[in-house]
């Protein structure tokens, strides 16, 4: 029996995104209802799919019941549950917070918004690896769209640097599937594992150099150090509640390095074996120090909030890097953790610089803002967090993640780069909220405060605070659940770290023996 | 006939990296189609250069030209277009918005 739920996070978006282009020239509320519909209807299902995953084994849906090696065919492991809830949930809220009035700068912002699930959606469950790449180009094209929401020269230069810069990365992609399809004669991510153990000596060097390429092309997804300069303008620049939702694209990047590099390139992968070990740890690492100085460095906070996004991906990798189960587990951890509160600061640093007409988000006095305890408090929560310190979950999940990589050969280095950039984060952070809460210019006293000193502060409504709150409160959810969490993730890092799971539950029971048989001989 | 396609690749990627690296939003578009042009060739290849085989298994011959990498190279040639099409469309209203066909939007003739 065919679980059909498992296409539903991909049919809802498509559905509801074409419902919403006939319905463009309608009031907006429509258009919004039929959003947060759909976004509430992708939540419900991935919570079932994630139960489902918990309990049972990896399932697959065959598309159009072509057998395995020849069709298309979506794959949900706990990984894959994991993230489609981590996303829908996001979304909904992003959507809640856009519903306020950012979604009125243009059309089409509820389809494109739809369509960028889906294509999130279709890149954390396809099993194909030429079927992600139409999943990749789908989440971009409608990212493009929605980084470009609302104008204006600093975003459409942002902008362009993103679009030309995936459009390259897109073209190496294909270059990258090319070369393992034209070797292995397979695109079905399973059975490209089983054939890469098979593979013979000589056709080593373009194996690993095809896995090399789309690790260039993932890394520009995540963000890793050579190619993440494009993400500070594209995530800063853009409106809140898409740079909201953006903080899981880069999670997409990471999610895979994770899936490709532990399947198709994993240690018993022959001839492709741990294709990425000596690569990914020093490449995070490097991202990790790169976003703890950009986030020094930055006079905005939604600049801050950008490189922390860079740091947050450095710290996964970083630990992802080890290739052991128990690191991986923990990276499972930190990975919401990490998403819902860069997302949460994005919005906080938009309620922020809404009531600061002069300054904005910028480091600079201004006068007060209009909510000083709402505000504050929100702001406080949100850096207390993602800087790491007890109680809330940025401080469990730093926690497993150090000490589970304690044996790996990196230690000193991720011990050191994690703890000295959470330092430095908190550093600036309180700085931050120094400046734009206590650091205040009286009211008629300079110039450009006179010159907008009748300027009305908008206040804000509880609707508009409640979705950066409800992201927040995800945060002590975290802690609290925090056992179940921790089981959940072994149990995910179980199916991840070892890919024999995966490709029986592809392509049929027995099938995984060339991994055995490479594992064996070594 | 090998050395020909090959060589053929190469020089479309040379040229596509090469103009990519302009600093103007026009000859960056032209190198982003090279390349793609130049990747829809790479992955028809991907299924071998072969000369006279039918394109569907009949049933004396053994060997056959392989249908996939057509599939694959009609999905990229389509989304490829569609890419191209936006790129050009976004330049255009960078032109518009920052005055100048720089990447950068470094403005080259200031308003006078």
């Amino acid at each position: 029996m065919i679980n059909h739920l498992i296409v539903g996070p991909l049919l809802l978006p498509l559905f509801m995104g074409t419902m919403i282009i006939l319905n463009t020239n309608q009031p907006i509320a429509r258009r919004r209802i039929l959003g947060l519909c759909s976004c509430l209807a992708v939540l419900v299902i991935s919570i079932i799919l994630l139960f489902q995953s918990t309990v049972g084994p990896i399932q697959t849906y065959v598309l159009g019941d072509w057998p395995t090696p020849f069709g298309i065919v979506m794959v949900l492991d706990r990984l894959s549950a994991m993230m489609l809830c981590i996303t829908a949930l996001l979304a909904l809220i992003c959507l809640a917070y856009a519903a306020r009035g950012t979604d009125r700068q243009g059309k089409n912002f509820h389809a494109l918004f739809q369509f960028q699930l889906l294509g999130i959606n279709g890149a954390f469950l396809t099993g194909d690896i030429f079927n992600l790449f139409v999943f990749f180009e789908i989440m971009l094209l409608s990212s493009y769209g929605l980084v470009l929401h609302g104008g204006g020269g600093l975003r459409t230069r942002a902008g362009m640097h993103y679009v030309m810069l995936n459009l390259v990365g897109s073209s190496i992609f294909l270059v990258g599937v090319g070369i393992l399809y034209a070797l292995l004669g397979t695109l079905n991510m399973a059975d490209l594992a089983v054939r890469m153990a098979l593979a013979p000596a000589e056709n080593a060097a373009l194996l690993q150099a095809a896995g090399l390429i789309l690790f260039a092309v993932f890394a520009l997804k995540a963000a890793l150090l050579p190619l993440c300069f494009w993400l500070p303008d594209a995530y800063g620049f853009t409106s809140a509640p898409v740079a909201a939702l953006f903080a899981v694209m880069t999670k997409v990047g990471v999610y895979v390095i994770l899936r490709v590099y532990c399947l198709i390139f994993s240690d018993f992968a022959g001839v492709g074996a741990g294709l990425l070990n000596t690569w990914l740890l020093p490449a995070a690492l490097i991202t990790l120090a790169a976003g703890a100085a950009g986030v020094a460095g930055s006079r905005d906070l939604r600049r801050i909030t950008a490189y922390l996004v860079i740091m947050s991906v450095g710290t996964l990798l970083a630990v992802i890097g080890t290739f052991q189960r128990e690191a991986i587990a923990a990276a499972i951890v930190y990975l919401p953790h990490t998403t819902f509160m860069t997302a949460a600061m994005f919005l906080v640093a938009d309620l922020i610089g809404r009531q600061r007409p002069d300054a904005g988000t910028g480091l600079v006095p201004d006068r007060p803002v209009g909510q000083p305890t709402l505000l504050g408090l929100l702001f406080l929560m949100a850096a207390v967090a993602i800087g790491g310190l007890p109680p809330l979950s940025g401080f469990v999940a730093k926690v497993m993640m150090l000490t589970t990589v304690k044996d790996s050969a990196g230690a000193p280095w991720i011990w050191g780069l994690v703890l000295g950039g959470g330092l430095l984060t908190l550093i600036v952070l309180g700085r931050t909220g120094s400046v734009i809460f206590w650091k205040l210019l009286p009211a008629d006293d300079t110039e450009t405060a006179r010159k907008t000193a009748h300027a009305p502060v908008p206040v804000h409504a509880t609707a508009d605070v409640f979705p950066a709150a409800a992201l927040l409160v995800i945060s002590p959810l975290l802690v609290i659940f925090g056992g179940m969490i921790t089981e959940f993730a072994f149990a995910a890092a179980d199916h991840v770290i070892n890919p024999v799971h995966y490709i029986e539950a592809v392509l049929g029971p027995d099938r995984s023996f060339p991994l055995l048989l490479s594992s064996g001989g070594e | 006939m090998e050395w020909l396609v090959s060589a053929c690749f190469g020089v479309m990627i040379a040229c596509g990296v090469y103009l990519v690296l302009r600093a103007r939003t026009f000859p960056v578009i032209l190198g982003l189609t090279l390349m793609g042009y130049a990747v829809n060739l790479f992955l028809f290849l991907t299924g071998r250069l072969h000369t006279n085989l039918p394109d569907i298994i009949s049933g004396s011959q053994t060997q056959y030209a392989d249908p996939l990498p057509q599939a694959l190279v009609l999905t990229a040639i389509v989304i490829g277009f569609a890419m191209i099409a936006f790129v050009v469309v976004l330049s255009l209203r960078a032109l518009g918005e920052l005055d100048t066909d720089h990447v950068d939007g470094h403005n080259d003739n200031p308003p006078s």
